[in-house]
């Protein structure tokens, strides 16, 4: 099986993440740079399957050249090679640009599972995964928290608010999991050596067939017009218990007419 | 005015709060029309519709549009884009609201805000970044908006629309018929509101310090009417199940007010909170980050605070 997990690099949540004034895009020399979270279990969740399965796990990202670290991690648990999408072009893309950029990459490296995390940690869009099954007609199956794999056919469970559907789909498939389903492993030394030796791709536009036209600020369908650093909230009330806490926060929730 | 077109969230035959907040908002911008998807409408539906301002009600009650994830709803939104150039599409910020509407904003090659927190004149969105540090002005480029709201980011308001009818019949698209719900699991039961719509959420965290003591927690989301939560401390720990963690990796909630209890305010959990219109934090530690945001904070034992309040909040109710 020939799966592809896509990776995003993403400003540390540890530190200050901002916009840059100049074009109202991620600052990302302002915060280092870390492989997404919930990417981790989507680098997990696949090589799982590899392992039940067989086949192949390609890393994909999209991002500039600082980017290979986020790719180089994943190869350290255990991925087979990557394909990075490089390309000074893609700057300031938004979902849907990044959609079809990356879509086209997939289509020219092909693909039996896409996997991906929920989202990302700094644009928090949570389409990308719907927005890749839309573009490459293949089967949706996101927000899972399970995931089967059995001869050409894929069942996830899929988080909902009142529990979860199952869920069953023909291959090729685009699944995005949650963080619920497995414990991400810690790259070896063993594993950080033989990254090294992994083969990446590194891939400009014109080699993936990507319309410039498509993808960087200039193409986006969307825009930040401005922004602004949220006003710090003003100090509350911070009472010691004394024994009547409770009563006291009682008294501030009336005041507020709550209860 | 324009058409506004609004996406009915519902379940068992009942219209959720997000949808007569969006309708609210749709007024204030055009004339909202409600798009109910799948089999199921009451005239109690239709009618509290048409209360909070739908002057149309579109219904496409086929069952395949519910068979299916996600995708047969961008289709039957996209049919009624085509036919009908809406000023902009509404659908609540849930986790599949989103995805619908980025592949609607594929099908019509529109542009999609996400997570939007109020909503202007000419479509301009509001929208808190991370983790509510960096509030934002957007808007869509090309097409039609499409804008997915969070709950709670409008006050309902009624005022009556015409509420008529029209039938919406959808032929889906082979590809919209490949990822098919084999079966609804409802794991959850019992009266409390969802956590990403519920107006009050109560959420406890590693300070609640075991799976028992977590009926602490509900007693007083209970007594108030409202969700419980948890952070990824209390989830990872399995005290509380995971689909209740607010948080960067967990879900977002935006509620009129947010109890935490015993609760840091690490940032990751600030991510999913931070817009709350009120919060108050119990915390044993006075140095929790949780008090630099909280409105009201009491520092102290939740183990005793929080039973006193519930007592407190069912003797005044």
């Amino acid at each position: 099986m020939n799966i592809v997990v896509c990776v995003k690099q993403v400003p540390d949540t540890a530190t200050e993440r901002k916009l840059r004034s100049d074009d109202n895009t991620l600052d990302r020399d302002a915060a280092d740079g870390v492989v997404n979270e919930l990417d981790e279990y989507a680098v997990e969740e696949a090589l799982k399957l590899k392992e039940a399965h067989g086949g192949e796990v390609t890393v994909l990202t999209m991002g500039p050249g600082k980017a290979t670290d986020t790719i180089r991690k994943a190869l350290a648990m255990g991925a087979d090679k990557a394909v990075h999408l490089s390309d000074d072009a893609l700057h300031g893309s938004d979902a849907l640009s990044t959609s079809y950029a990356m879509a086209q990459v997939l289509k020219k490296i092909g693909f039996d599972l896409v996997i991906l995390g929920s989202e990302s940690t700094d644009a928090r869009t949570g389409v990308l995964a719907a927005m890749l099954a839309e573009r490459l007609g293949a089967s949706q199956l996101t927000l899972a928290n399970k995931v089967e794999v059995d001869k050409g056919a894929i069942a996830i469970q899929r988080l909902t608010d009142y529990g979860y559907d199952r869920v069953e789909a023909p291959l090729p498939a685009v699944i995005s999991v949650v963080e619920k389903i497995n414990e991400p492993r810690y790259p070896s030394f063993k594993g950080i050596m033989a990254a090294k030796k992994k083969p990446v791709e590194t891939l400009a536009i014109g080699d993936a067939s990507i319309d410039a036209a498509q993808v960087g600020l200039a193409a986006a369908w969307s825009e930040v017009v401005d922004f602004a650093a949220a006003p710090p909230r003003a100090a509350g009330t911070i009472v010691k218990d004394e024994g009547d806490g409770g009563e006291k926060a009682a008294d501030f929730l009336a005041s507020k007419k709550f209860i | 005015m324009s058409e506004i077109l609004v996406l009915v969230e519902h379940a068992e035959g009942e219209v959720k709060k997000v949808t007569l907040e969006l309708l609210t908002l749709a007024r204030s911008l055009g004339t909202p029309a409600a798009v109910w998807a799948g089999p199921g409408i009451t005239p109690e539906a239709k009618a509290r519709l048409a209360e909070y301002g739908a002057e149309k009600i579109y219904v496409a009650g086929a069952d395949d549009i519910v068979d299916y994830v996600v995708a047969p709803k961008a289709e039957l939104l996209a049919q009624l884009v085509a036919g009908t150039s809406p000023a902009a599409v509404l659908v609540a910020a849930t986790a599949e609201g989103k995805e619908i509407a980025g592949r609607l904003a594929i099908k019509t090659d529109s542009g999609v805000i996400t997570d939007a927190v109020g909503l202007s004149e000419g479509f301009v969105a509001d929208q808190s970044i991370f983790g509510g540090g960096v509030n934002v002005h957007s808007r869509v480029r090309k097409g039609t908006p499409i804008v997915a709201v969070r709950p709670n980011s409008t006050a309902p308001v009624a005022a009556a629309g015409a509420g008529t009818e029209e039938e919406v019949s959808v032929t889906l698209s082979d590809a919209a018929k490949t990822a098919r719900v084999v079966e609804r699991v409802k794991q959850e039961k019992g009266a409390r509101p969802e956590l990403t719509e519920a107006a009050i959420v109560v959420s406890g965290g590693r300070g609640v310090g075991s799976a028992e003591n977590f009926s602490i927690i509900e007693g007083l989301a209970d007594a108030l009417g409202a969700a419980v939560g948890a952070s990824r401390a209390a989830t990872d720990a399995g005290w509380y199940p995971h689909q209740f963690q607010v948080g960067q990796t967990g879900k977002t909630v935006s509620p009129q007010l947010y109890i935490a209890a015993g609760i840091s305010g690490a940032i990751q959990h600030r991510a999913g909170m931070q817009t709350a219109k009120t919060i108050v934090a119990i915390n044993k530690d006075p140095e929790a980050p949780i008090f630099e945001l909280a409105d009201y904070g009491v520092v102290g034992d939740l183990h005793q605070v929080v039973p006193q309040l519930t007592e407190e909040v069912s003797k005044r109710k």
